[in-house]
């Protein structure tokens, strides 16, 4: 029985992250614009331009090959499997077991190169700067994701995302000066994995300054329509999983009783609409800093992960 | 031929494909040059299958005594759990390499005799289980693929990258028999080189610092342990691309082994913590450097060289951990990072062996292997192109491949290593962390530039725009490769249970418990990595994608000129648009050329413009220089030189003073003799 009813947990977790994810988009343009003294688009703004881009044929270059055709699906597959994996409303969904964090960084990853590579397929100037950008991005964030997940798995004692969240909901660890130096490098890292101002400017444009965007500039109809809700699907796992591990507090249990699931649902909007109000009034805030500016950008998130790995074997002599 | 006919059945088999594989060298030197290769890959088939029944029959036998070799001690043979694991790899890369130079056109032919007696020199030196045999296989590996980088030996880079190489060689042959000799026990009267008799007096103090640092210095040099990495790349450049993939896939893993022999094995359990530190240090320095250099060399076969370096790295950091667990008497985190280790030998052997003949298949069919003269593979070598993205994403370390398999597994045990204790100790896994992730996303990028600059995009020459798949021999070579890697990425549990009864050996503990046929976990009955179920996910994840796709949006498509933000068609006379508009090998470094490559690399760049009116074109001029061969190999060659210059005054003596200095040699030699009496 149980069993079932996180099964079902599961494919409602899936359910709402695909839905939630261009309403994010949509939350975020509106909040924007009234920052900016605009009205700004409906809230489902993002769903009726998914809906136009499926309508339309795509277009391929003449020299695009099948990985060019295939890899939006799978770039999109890879990061739909990760958002499967980071507990929303419940932890101890079905896929729980499977829900190691340095699984869930090599699925997004994996979404990453699919499109570099595709970035490079056409043989135009733009995907290949995108893609040469994108790539060094990683180069520095993944390190620096790496020695989070090296605190949380000294702290916990597992990487496994369900395991990690839910020592951290007991709140038996207190407040660690590890933890807030983590989250401080987390949201670096995301800002960067998720090509948000001040690194990249996913409204932009202006071809000197686009990142991503130059990446899939050859994509077009429904291809194009999988990248988008893959970005947005990616922006909403990256704020989903900084909820689960930092304010973990309000989650209910996949295999407890359903209505909690709801107070959990509550928690995760309430939790996301304060990220989301904060992402908003950072990005109105500040602007695009050149791309090689971006390493040290990152270097901030690699030296907080450090003194937080060395905070906790010099505090608590961790043997 | 039953399984369990004797013990020793699967040992003897198998010396005697060694012994088959020697003879077959003079039936390639006899002109036989594809019956030899058939052969080659048959009897490396064959050393396959009974390497698998030694490992599913399971136990160690008695050494089988040859007598060749020393007088009166002959040479002895044994095959155990490592052994057997190693030499696995080794008969898979074995045959793949030979199958795929079946497909040379003749063009190896000078050196095809080395081959079979670089396979056979290479298996000897796993199955040997005395200090004699041991050092005898190693210095014939090192000899015969000496012989084979000078393949193409009319090009002066190949000289000089087969001089450096046979000077590495030398080096390690110069430590190794030291350190040999430093093991074996002496006793009055008989000195037994055997193993058996080695295990028996592990060395202790002095002795076993000194063993160390030989077997680091002699094994190290040959695996590419940092910083005596510099020989790798330009002698896997020169060298033919089944004789790198051999070199790479394979012989550096047989460094890899005499480290474990020596250092696990025959220096036993009771050696102190810090032992495993130098191996962690070197090994993270080492996976930097080496990924780091991946994102910047233009030819693809030093590309896959310098990830070498960077993967031999990341199982030094595996096996310095297992050292240091096992001497902290914590079993499980040794078996740990022991069985990650050995995962990633595996891993890395078959997907690097894999890019190296598809390297070899691009030379053949494209002429280059220059990345600045590839590009768009994929629509003219489409078996090639899949191939090599499967090898890719193993380099990359996606899930669900095995790349991805065995990184977790190493991670995992990095990020258990501060059990170990000791906050300096903890502090330096930290910064062997940082480095690991940080050579594992470089590593990623270097994966995307070779693909999307090597075999997408568009030609970059003519000759590239006309390329040719080659042949089937070598296409189902790669294929199998292809083949072994996806199944070793989903299936790990298996390898580490091939890998068992070497983790008992080295270390005490296997991984039983912690890993099934679909889950590797780090400590019994936690949640791990499930690559089935991961792959299971991702597919049910892309069925669902494709499905709504299809049933919501508008199919077809429709082809058109590139859009590249409006930037017009190419003009006639450039049929694939122009070549300098793609973003090439050294445009794609370029960010992390800046980034990391000033520093470590002491890359720059210089832009020759010219003066006004002038009509020749602008040039880039990108350098840049591994500290490895600025801080260490230079100022040695310095030193040789200035040495040299000192003794080439002894040739112009005169009669006199060459007496004398004869007369004074000789009486230094009998008072040393006089002395070592006296102790």
């Amino acid at each position: 029985m149980s069993t079932i009813i996180a099964l079902i947990a599961q494919l409602l977790h899936i359910a709402l992250m695909l839905a939630a994810a261009p309403l994010l988009i949509g939350l975020i343009r509106r909040i924007k614009a009234r920052l900016l003294g605009r009205a700004g688009p409906s809230l489902i703004q993002p769903f009726r331009d998914l809906q136009r881009l499926l309508r339309k044929q795509p277009v391929l270059a003449d020299n695009a090959s099948w990985l060019f055709a295939a890899a939006p699906a799978v770039s999109f597959a890879a990061t739909l499997a990760a958002a499967a994996l980071i507990p929303s409303f419940a932890l101890g969904m079905t896929t729980a077991p499977l829900a190691d964090m340095i699984v869930i960084a090599g699925l997004l990853t994996l979404s990453r190169v699919v499109l570099a590579l595709a970035g490079m397929d056409i043989g135009t100037a733009f995907g290949g700067i995108g893609a040469s950008r994108e790539m060094t991005f990683a180069v520095f964030a993944e390190p620096a994701l790496l020695l989070v997940i090296f605190t949380l798995a000294l702290l916990a004692g597992s990487t496994n995302l369900d395991v990690i969240a839910t020592v951290l909901r007991e709140g038996t660890l207190g407040l660690r000066v590890s933890l807030g130096l983590s989250m401080v490098a987390v949201i670096t890292i995301a800002i960067v994995e998720n090509g948000r101002i001040p690194v990249d400017n996913p409204a932009t444009h202006l071809e000197l300054t686009m990142v991503h965007e130059a990446m899939v500039l050859e994509y077009s109809g429904r291809h194009l329509a999988l990248i988008e809700w893959g970005v947005a699907l990616r922006l909403l796992l990256w704020l989903t999983l900084i909820c689960t591990i930092f304010v973990p507090f309000g989650s209910g249990q996949a295999s407890g009783f359903p209505p909690y699931w709801i107070t959990g649902a509550l928690a995760w909007a309430a939790k996301l609409g304060v990220l989301a109000i904060a992402l908003a009034v950072f990005e109105s805030s500040i602007a695009k800093m050149r791309v090689f500016r971006v390493p040290e950008f990152l270097g901030i998130a690699l030296l907080l992960g450090v003194l937080a790995v060395i905070f906790l074997f010099v505090s608590q002599g961790f043997t | 031929m039953s399984p369990d006919a004797s013990p020793g059945f699967w040992l003897t088999g198998l010396a005697i494909v060694a012994g088959v594989l020697f003879v077959l060298g003079l039936l390639a030197a006899a002109g036989r040059v594809r019956a030899a290769y058939w052969a080659t890959l048959a009897v490396c088939a064959a050393g396959a299958v009974l390497d698998l029944g030694f490992l599913a029959a399971g136990h160690a036998g008695p050494p089988l005594s040859v007598p060749i070799g020393l007088p009166g001690a002959g040479i002895q043979l044994a095959l155990d759990g490592i052994s057997a694991f190693f030499l696995l790899l080794l008969m898979l890369i074995g045959a793949a390499a030979a199958a795929t130079a079946l497909d040379d056109h003749g063009h190896y032919n000078s050196t095809a005799a080395l081959l079979p007696v670089f396979i056979g020199a290479m298996t000897l030196s796993l199955l040997a289980a005395d200090a004699f045999s041991l050092v005898l296989g190693f210095e014939a590996m090192s000899l015969a693929s000496f012989g084979l980088v000078l393949t193409n030996h009319t090009d002066p880079p190949v000289r000089s990258a087969a001089l450096l190489y046979l000077g590495m060689a030398a080096l390690g042959a110069a430590c190794l028999i030291p350190a040999m000799a430093l093991l074996v026990h002496l006793e009055p009267g008989a000195v037994d080189l055997s193993f058996a008799a080695i295990r028996e007096h592990p060395p202790q103090g002095w002795r076993a610092i000194a063993i160390l640092v030989l077997v680091l210095i002699g094994a190290g040099s040959k695996a590419g342990l940092a910083p005596l990495h510099v020989w790798l790349p330009p002698a896997h450049a020169a060298a033919p691309s089944h004789v790198s993939a051999l070199m790479s896939g394979a012989m550096t893993k047989v460094a890899l082994y005499v480290i474990v022999r020596m250092l696990f094995d025959l220096c036993g359990p009771a050696q102190p913590i810090w032992w495993g530190v130098p191996l962690m240090a070197l090994g993270a320095m080492g996976a930097v450097l080496g990924a780091l250099r991946a994102n910047i060399e233009g030819d693809i076969t030093a590309v896959r060289a310098c990830s070498t370096v960077e993967n031999i790295g990341l199982i030094a950091v595996g096996l310095g951990l297992a050292l240091a667990a096992r001497s902290a008497d914590l079993p499980a985190l040794a078996a740990l990072a022991m069985g990650g280790a050995l995962l990633h030998v595996m891993a890395h052997g078959l997907f690097k062996s894999l890019l190296f003949l598809g390297a070899g298949a691009a030379l053949h069919g494209a002429g280059t292997r220059a990345l600045e003269r590839l590009g768009g593979l994929i629509h003219r070598m489409p078996v090639t192109t899949g191939c090599m993205l499967v090898g890719a994403a193993c380099l990359a370390a996606l899930p669900p491949t095995s790349g991805f398999a065995s990184e977790w597994t190493l991670f995992q045990a990095v990020l258990a290593g501060p059990r170990i204790g000791g906050v300096a100790l903890q502090t330096l896994i930290c910064v062997v962390a940082l480095l690991m992730a940080l050579a594992a996303a470089l590593a990623a990028a270097a994966a995307v530039r070779l693909i999307g600059v090597g075999f997408l995009g568009r030609p970059r020459t003519p000759r590239t725009a006309a390329a040719h798949e080659v042949g089937y021999a070598a296409q189902l070579a790669m294929l199998a490769m292809a083949l072994l890697c996806l199944l070793a990425g989903l299936f790990p549990g298996a390898v580490l249970a091939a890998a068992a009864a070497g983790l008992k050996q080295t270390v005490g503990l296997t991984m039983a418990g912690r890993s099934s046929l679909l889950l590797v976990t780090p400590q019994a009955g936690s949640p791990g990595y499930a690559a089935p179920a991961i792959a299971a996910l991702l597919g049910l994840a892309l069925a669902g994608v494709v499905w709504v796709v299809r049933r919501r949006a508008t199919g077809g498509s429709r082809r058109g000129p590139a859009w590249d933000c409006g930037f017009g068609p190419p003009p006639a006379w450039l049929p694939f648009g122009d070549p300098i508009t793609q973003y090439g090998g050294a445009s794609f470094g370029q960010p992390l050329r800046r980034a990391l490559g000033v520093a470590l690399l002491g890359a720059f760049e210089l832009v020759d413009m010219p003066e006004p009116g002038q009509t020749r074109a602008a040039r880039l001029i990108v350098r840049s220089k591994d500290p490895a061969s600025a801080l260490l190999f230079k100022p040695v060659a310095r030193w040789r030189d200035a040495l040299s210059g000192y003794a080439d005054h002894l040739q112009f003596l005169t009669i006199r003073r060459t007496l004398s200095v004869i007369f004074g040699v000789v009486v230094l030699f009998l008072l040393a003799v006089v002395l070592l009496e006296q102790l």
